[in-house]
């Protein structure tokens, strides 16, 4: 099971409206691959965050599929118009369901 | 290079192949960004950039299994780019393959040494 999964996204607090602006996110997810065995030599289940979207006030950014080849806590950075001040939502899927989200306002300078 | 089993080739081609659906892929339009020499293979920076791109597809293509994530862009999107790290269990080839607007499918590819394996090995 992932544990303490801790969402930590970095978002200027505002843009000048039609900016392009960086984003930067990290996760702490253990990302297990399937691949490994336990001391017993026991296939341990793959356990990974699979999808991540990023949206901007309701206007998609991102949409990520991940597989097993991502690092542990992963690390994406992209960019996104701004056009006007709003909400940026990043959006986490887990293989388990679960689903985590980290919310972020911008406004325009 | 190591042997690699031709499984692995074959995941490789059908991993593109899935994402192509078997159109041809040019050479220009797509960056891939990757270091020569990674002395961790668990965690190794990769980047891509294809201007005009609506998704990126990067494989691995000695990695037990190759998909290693796909960027589809939005019509929020900054730039047709992002950066990510990934597991590389051994020294290999690293590809992106890049989906244009029109349709059409551009690909670049850089080799990285690996000195520690990711992947659990």
């Amino acid at each position: 099971m992932a544990n303490d999964v801790k969402p930590r996204v970095r978002v200027p607090k505002s843009a000048k409206a039609g900016e392009s602006i960086v984003l930067k996110t990290l996760i702490s997810h253990p990302m297990e691959t399937g691949l490994r065995k336990d001391s017993s030599g026991a296939v341990i289940p793959r356990a990974i965050i699979n999808r991540f979207t990023c949206e901007v006030a309701g206007k998609m950014v991102l949409d990520m599929t991940l597989e097993p080849a991502i690092s542990t806590n992963p690390y994406i950075e992209f960019e996104a118009v701004i056009e006007e001040a709003g909400d940026i939502k990043f959006t986490w899927y887990d293989d388990d369901g679960s689903v985590y989200e980290d919310v972020k306002p911008i406004t325009i300078a | 290079a190591a042997a690699i089993p031709m499984t692995a080739y074959a995941a490789v081609e059908e991993a593109i192949a899935t994402f192509t659906g078997g159109a041809a892929v040019g050479d220009a339009g797509v960056t891939l960004t990757a270091p020569e020499i990674a002395e961790n293979g668990n965690t190794v920076p990769v980047s891509v950039s294809a201007p005009g791109a609506t998704s990126i597809l990067i494989v691995a293509a000695g990695n037990p299994t190759p998909g290693v994530c796909q960027f589809n862009f939005g019509e929020a999107a900054g730039a047709q780019a992002a950066s990510t790290r990934m597991r590389l269990a051994t020294t290999q080839d690293v590809i992106a393959i890049a989906k244009m607007a029109d349709g059409s499918f551009a690909r670049a590819s850089s080799e990285v040494k690996v000195t520690i394996g990711g992947c659990g090995g």
